[in-house]
């Protein structure tokens, strides 16, 4: 099917070769081990393939979510993918040629200004693999810049986000503090409380892991600045179309899960991690990063620029060992992005807010009142009247996800639901909705 | 494209205000004032400035740029080590089927019994083909998958009261290898090769000792050579204390022909991006599972995919493990694309992709023998390096005769990896390459040898038909423009 030798043309190469059988190539292999039984089905046909993959998919089924939690279903233009897959893209390598290779690399430029304009920030790298790894590697590069050893990492941060900053710290000689918050918010007077000389950085998510704004996203910034420490920021890129960007509170540095930007949900990945930091930090930035210059003729044109932090020149001195990153998934957000457009975009952003605040009032008057008072975006947590767990196992009966229980994360929340309503949702949605919360309730 | 030059204007630069390419629903809910409900300090104060566009502008744009790229698609693609293989179409179907797009990742198991199935599937499919007792598909990408193998390895020698500060690592090796040993806070100790491009065995042995962790090897040899000392080398390793780790990025040599379990490794990744003709998209998005033998399991990253009664469950109650390298399960569209293909295959196929894979690349290597004077004796596996020392006209360089190659349609191959050959070129043609392709690859790279003879400057100015010519590097990295600014 993709090998296109016909048995005359082996003959022909293993004679250009210079050997009479194939296995005469393999004098190197041992021969006890040679072509294994293995426990394996026989091929498929494309056919039986897609039929196959079709029934697969099917058992999945579902009518709506309200699940969000890191990873949001958004409306994805059809071009984007139908752009993003096009063989010359998809099908490309790491730009390493510049001169065959300036689609991606003209594309991954678009991509680092898109996510300097939606951060407010200076620079941004080519992507990460995800938020999460963006988010550890943010905290490497601020235990590397200032020389001290501890993040101090709220509770209102996702705690899978959290659980991968420890992975790859672990070894790294730097450590996570976790600091409560019970209020739902990072308070300045707990943070004041857990600053220090070894305090590396403060890593706070905004929109934060249960929905709200943080309020203090300035003052935070000054605390932990006036501390010697660096402000990271992780952020929900949808909501930047009406909610303060990291540069606009003074972030050193700003990550994001960039998957609400034309990617598909995809049960985790592939996704995007956005990265960008100020001017000073450019050198200590990790992963590839493209920049314009001009070729022989004059011309401007782009190429991977300030290899000398990376892991195939430096080695083990490099500043990461990211080497391939998200490139197509840095394409699709940035063709979504291009079409949604400046306006398009606070437009967006306002949908969500709009459709999410009517939820909540829904949800409010069907006995799911919110558990935080605090400014929100999209996302929110509520009350319920019965356990979560049997709320979410009655609609999912239904093949409606209610949301997300917060017992699992936390054991006092644990009459606590994270509910998400983007822009994907309409008004009968959402009052079906709390037609189901409130039957389930009962 | 070869042959045109086209230059694209910015995004940024087509823009004009009050453009745009989507239309969102009217608001069908009754509003609340934004300001009202968010304090004003927490608002955006300015706009980000994307790019005002019309759906047909930014479909030309990008249809555009696409025309820029050499691709799989468009070109013979030898780029060694890579492995530039056939992405099947259909496995562009299937990953936008709405039911697996659809997925949340944080789903209840009771509904998503199809895509766990895909995932233990994927896992069981790996261990067969790599006779390893079980693999995490966390990973997004094979340095991520090195990064959680040393971090399980280091985990199964703390856990056995051992402190092994010191891993091993021939200087052939991808730079991603040291680099991930840096970040799981270990050693990385180089091991010499012989001038044959294989192992030092002496320089090995010396180091090896109760300091050491693991040897990292990449099988075959990033020279596209099998150690054929492997076995015994293992039980060396394994008889220091140590473990056996691979690297897999060249597993398209292997698979289906002999298993890297059996030969004695003890930790791999598989880089599905290469082996499993997952696209590489332009740098990304992989997939870097990581296979263990049994003693390591327990290690691996949460969560596991189980079958527990006829139903599939993510666990997470694992003691020992090293904890989470990613946001959620992996880079699962491209685990899915991976399942497609080797359902594809079937048990069968695979041997014929390394058996295929093996001949096109020993084919290449008897054609070009005659063209350079530095070629190495004996069989390679899936790929062949040469060197270009001798080989070329007066001042030519193998990077002249790189970018010679893309004015004839041909992308480069990987140019001066590995380190320890001088002036390397590392070609790998995959099973897919006709006959027909490598003999007229075969015939342009004599032409540019002749012509480096006969006009050196033609050669050492290449690229000429490419969109843009040769960069200028050092003004990108000394004033940085990264990037658009009005």
């Amino acid at each position: 099917m993709f090998i296109p030798h016909t048995d005359e043309q082996k003959k022909e190469m293993l004679a250009a070769i210079g050997v009479s059988r194939f296995d005469d190539l393999l004098g190197a292999l041992p021969k006890n081990l040679l072509r294994p039984k293995l426990d394996l089905p026989s091929s498929l046909s494309e056919m039986e393939l897609v039929r196959h993959m079709e029934e697969l998919a099917s058992r999945d089924h579902l009518a709506q979510s309200y699940l969000g939690a890191g990873a949001y279903e958004h409306f994805v233009p059809t071009s984007v993918w139908s752009i993003a897959l096009r063989g010359e893209f998809a099908t490309a390598y790491t730009p390493y040629q510049a001169e065959a290779s300036q689609g991606t690399l003209q594309s991954i430029f678009e991509f680092q200004t898109l996510v300097c304009e939606l951060f407010k920030m200076d620079v941004a790298n080519a992507s990460m693999y995800d938020g999460a790894s963006a988010a550890a590697e943010a905290c490497l590069v601020a235990a590397k810049h200032t020389g001290r050893n501890e993040i101090l990492v709220p509770e209102t941060v996702h705690p899978q986000t959290v659980r991968v900053i420890q992975t790859y710290l672990a070894h790294s000689g730097a450590r996570v503090k976790t600091v409560p918050c019970p209020s739902g918010v990072v308070e300045l007077e707990t943070i004041k409380k857990h600053l220090g000389p070894d305090t590396a950085a403060l890593l706070v998510q905004n929109p934060n892991f249960f929905g709200c704004l943080e309020p203090h996203v300035k003052g935070l910034s000054e605390l932990v600045h006036s501390a010697g420490g660096l402000l990271i920021a992780s952020t929900y890129p949808t909501a930047l179309g009406l909610v303060a960007p990291p540069g606009q509170y003074g972030a050193d540095i700003a990550v994001a899960e960039g998957q609400s930007l034309g990617l598909p949900l995809a049960y985790g990945g592939p996704y995007v991690g956005l990265f960008a930091c100020t001017n000073a930090l450019l050198r200590k930035m990790p992963g590839r990063v493209v920049g314009q210059t001009l070729d022989a003729d004059g011309k401007r044109a782009f190429v991977l620029t300030l290899q000398a932090r990376e892991q195939h020149i430096r080695r083990e001195k490099a500043m990461s060992n990211i080497c391939t990153n998200q490139a197509l998934c840095a394409l699709a957000a940035t063709i979504y992005l291009s079409l949604v457009g400046k306006n398009g975009f606070q437009e967006l952003a306002t949908l969500n807010f709009q459709k999410a605040h009517y939820a909540a009032e829904v949800l409010a008057r069907r006995g799911f009142p919110r558990v935080f008072a605090h400014p929100f975006f999209n996302e929110f947590a509520v009350r319920c009247p019965v356990s979560p767990e049997t709320i979410v196992k009655k609609l999912s009966e239904k093949r409606v996800l209610a949301g997300l229980p917060l017992g699992a994360y936390f054991k006092d929340r644990a009459d606590q639901l994270l509910v998400c309503v983007t822009e994907i949702k309409t008004k009968s949605d959402i009052d079906r909705f709390g037609d189901l919360l409130a039957e389930a309730a009962r | 494209m070869s042959g045109e030059k086209v230059v694209e204007p910015l995004s940024f630069e087509k823009s004009a205000p009050g453009r745009k390419g989507i239309p969102w629903p009217v608001c069908d809910v009754p509003t609340v004032p934004v300001d009202k409900n968010i304090p004003a300090g927490l608002l955006r104060e300015s706009p980000a400035l994307l790019p005002e566009l019309s759906e047909p502008q930014v479909v030309r744009h990008f249809t555009r740029l696409s025309h820029l790229n050499f691709s799989i698609d468009t070109n013979f693609y030898p780029l060694g080590s890579c492995t530039m293989k056939h992405n099947p179409k259909v496995n562009d179907r299937i990953v936008q089927i709405p039911d697996f797009a659809g997925l949340h990742p944080l789903r209840p198991h009771e509904l998503s019994q199809g895509i766990l199935e895909i995932l233990f599937e994927v896992e069981r499919w790996l261990s067969q083909l790599c006779g390893m007792d079980a693999f995490s598909l966390q990973p997004s990408a094979g340095a991520q998958g090195e990064l959680t193998g040393i971090l399980v390895a280091r985990a199964y020698h703390e856990h056995r009261g051992e402190n092994r500060p010191v891993v091993l690592i021939p200087d052939s090796a991808h730079g991603t290898n040291p680099a991930s040993v840096a970040l799981a806070g270990l050693t990385a100790v180089t091991v010499k090769s012989t001038p044959d491009g294989q192992v030092d065995l002496d320089d090995l042995y010396q180091k090896l000792n109760k300091e050491v962790a693991m040897v990292m090897m990449t099988i075959p040899s990033t020279l596209g050579l099998f150690e054929p000392r492997i076995q015994e080398i293992a039980k060396k390793i394994h008889e220091a204390g140590a473990l056996l780790y691979m690297d897999g990025a060249n597993l398209n040599a292997l698979v289906g022909l002999v298993r890297p379990g059996d030969l004695g490794v003890d930790v791999l990744h598989v880089n599905l991006h290469k082996t499993f003709a997952t696209p590489h998209g332009g740098g990304g998005p992989g997939a870097g599972p990581v296979g263990v033998k049994k003693a390591l399991e327990p290690f691996l990253p949460v969560p596991r995919v189980a079958l527990e009664n006829g139903v599939y469950r993510r666990k997470f109650d694992r003691a020992h493990s090293i904890g989470r390298v990613h946001g959620f399960q992996g880079n699962v569209g491209v685990l899915i694309r991976a399942y497609a293909y080797m359902r594809l295959q079937g048990a069968e196929g695979f041997r014929e992709i390394s058996e295929n894979a093996i001949l096109a690349a020993n084919y290449l290597k008897a054609k070009l023998t005659p063209l350079f004077p530095k070629m190495p004796l004996g069989a390679c596996m899936h790929e062949v390096v040469v060197s270009g020392e001798g080989a070329f006209g007066p001042g030519v360089r193998t990077l002249d005769v790189a970018k010679r190659l893309l004015d004839h349609g041909y992308y480069a191959p990987t140019i001066y990896f590995p380190l320890i050959v001088p002036e390397a070129l590392m070609i790998e043609p995959t099973e897919n390459e006709s006959k027909e392709t490598l003999d007229a690859f075969v015939e342009t790279v004599r032409a540019i040898i002749a012509e480096s003879k006969s006009d050196p400057d033609k050669v050492k100015t290449a690229p000429h038909t490419t969109p843009v010519r040769r960069l200028d590097e050092v003004r990108a990295a000394r004033e940085p423009r990264l990037r658009y600014r009005p």
